[in-house]
């Protein structure tokens, strides 16, 4: 396919990998993190983690919206669910998520709810024009890669004037998430971790542009790299960010200009800024608070706010104890640090949501980990 | 989550739809967020709509700057 099969090019990937090799200087440490969650599953999935010179590491970021959706929210939309007069749609990647507890939207729909995995909000809207006698909700979550169509999809409702949409509105954005892990207390006393620079997540960056990354340079002094999800171009964003940690600079730079501009989708930003407004405060699942980090639906629209019209109050999480997912999430502990790892805690049976997510750190872990950990699968 | 992949427009429906081919599948996509999208074009598909335009020069110029890593002056220096 275009634009994919060149960026899989194996000379291209092992040309890359020689030059890593040679710049990056084995008198030094690298460590890197990668913010995306789809990062995280693209450096396992094509085996760069393991053929990285061991002083270049990449650590694990939050980036993963089905990852850090707190419990309390999951308990809501399994709440909604059971409501015999709402039909909850979600995108599929939220279905198996637990919540506080087992409990999940595909169990609920086991015991009767109507849940429907939607591939795009665009069809929730439409059950809605379908089924005028039931209330369809959406439960939008993600980060800024979603949050234009769901917009799109609340402009589109209130044109059509349907009274039976609403929306359970839980978009994220990343710039605060990445401040808040530089300036996390956890990080700063654990010590563990050194970052010295970030992978961006370059989908995200279709919608916001590489500007609103140029604060991280100018504030903590880390060098950002926009890069695409290619093997070949995770490779060079690594490069690019070798090179600059060498020159003791820092940097914003656009390694997927093929998608991403300096001010990125303008038409889409407006869209978004027409329909939501920033959250004072949003609980993101193993990070905590995070002051101004997430989105909810304008007065204007409040007739399709979920929350407003199912008068919802401010949902309370609980986790499983032995879950390490906020330290893992954080890039503090590794997947093997959690004792259920691999064992009370698979993919089949997930715990905890790194483990539900195929771009969760435990999921990746468990799938192309070391072999220690592939032995614990059976 | 947040993966888009690419896709060429085979055929614009309305101002807010167009037919893309994905390898040998097409599928109808919502092209509202993108300005005047054109047949031919590649766009970025994500949860079902446009999120941008691919930039065929600037992908051909990433590509190009790949290969033209010189590995050959680094050996060179080695022997
Ligand atoms: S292995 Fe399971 S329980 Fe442990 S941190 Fe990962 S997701 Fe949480």
């Amino acid at each position: 396919m275009k634009y994919v099969s060149e960026f899989r090019d194996k000379d291209r990937f092992n040309k890359l990998l020689q030059q890593i090799e040679q710049e990056a200087d084995p008198s030094r440490d690298y460590h890197f993190m990668e913010f995306c969650g789809g990062h995280t599953h693209a450096i396992f999935r094509y085996g760069i983690a393991q053929r990285l010179p061991k002083h270049v590491e990449m650590v694990h970021g939050p980036g993963c919206p089905v990852c850090v959706m707190p419990s309390g929210r999951i308990d809501q939309a399994i709440a909604l669910a059971h409501d015999p007069r709402v039909i909850l749609c979600s995108y599929g990647d939220m279905l198996r998520v637990p919540g506080s507890g087992r409990n999940s939207l595909l169990k609920a729909k086991g015991e009767g709810a109507d849940v429907r995995m939607v591939y795009s909000v665009m069809d929730a809207l439409a059950i809605a024009e379908q089924n005028p006698e039931r209330e369809v909700v959406f439960f939008a979550i993600g980060f800024e890669t979603t949050t234009p169509p769901t917009a799109l999809a609340i402009k589109t409702a209130q044109q059509r004037e349907l009274k039976n949409f609403s929306v359970l509105c839980n978009h994220l954005l990343t710039p605060p998430a990445i401040r808040h892990i530089l300036e996390s207390p956890e990080v700063r006393e654990l010590g563990t971790v050194s970052i010295d620079g970030f992978l961006g997540p370059s989908h995200v960056s279709t919608i916001i542009g590489c500007q609103p990354y140029q604060y991280f340079v100018e504030e903590y002094q880390k060098p950002v790299v926009v890069t695409g999800f290619e093997p070949v171009d995770l490779l060079q964003g690594i490069l690019m960010l070798i090179r600059q940690h060498n020159q003791g600079i820092f940097e914003v730079e656009n390694q997927y200009r093929r998608g991403v501009t300096e001010l990125g989708n303008v038409k889409a930003q407006m869209l978004m800024a027409e329909c939501f407004e920033m959250r004072t405060r949003f609980n993101w699942r193993g990070l905590g608070d995070i002051p101004y980090s997430a989105l909810r639906i304008r007065s204007e629209f409040a007739e399709f706010d979920a929350e407003l019209r199912f008068s919802l109050e401010e949902p309370v999480s609980r986790e499983h104890k032995a879950c390490q997912c906020g330290a893992i999430l954080r890039g503090v502990k590794k997947p093997k640090d959690c004792k259920i790892f691999g064992k009370a805690c698979t993919p089949e049976t997930p715990v905890g949501p790194c483990m539900v997510s195929s771009e969760g750190a435990c999921s990746a872990y468990y799938h192309f980990g070391p072999i220690e950990v592939q032995v614990v699968e059976k | 989550m947040c993966l888009a992949i690419p896709a060429q427009i085979v055929e614009i429906i309305d101002e807010n739809s167009a037919k893309v081919a994905l390898g040998s599948v097409t599928k109808e996509v919502t092209v509202t967020l993108i300005e005047e999208p054109q047949v031919g074009e590649y766009i970025l598909i994500h949860a079902g709509f446009a999120l941008n335009r691919i930039d065929p020069e600037e992908a051909q110029k990433t590509l190009e700057l790949f290969d033209s890593i010189d590995l050959t002056e680094h050996l060179g220096k080695l022997a």
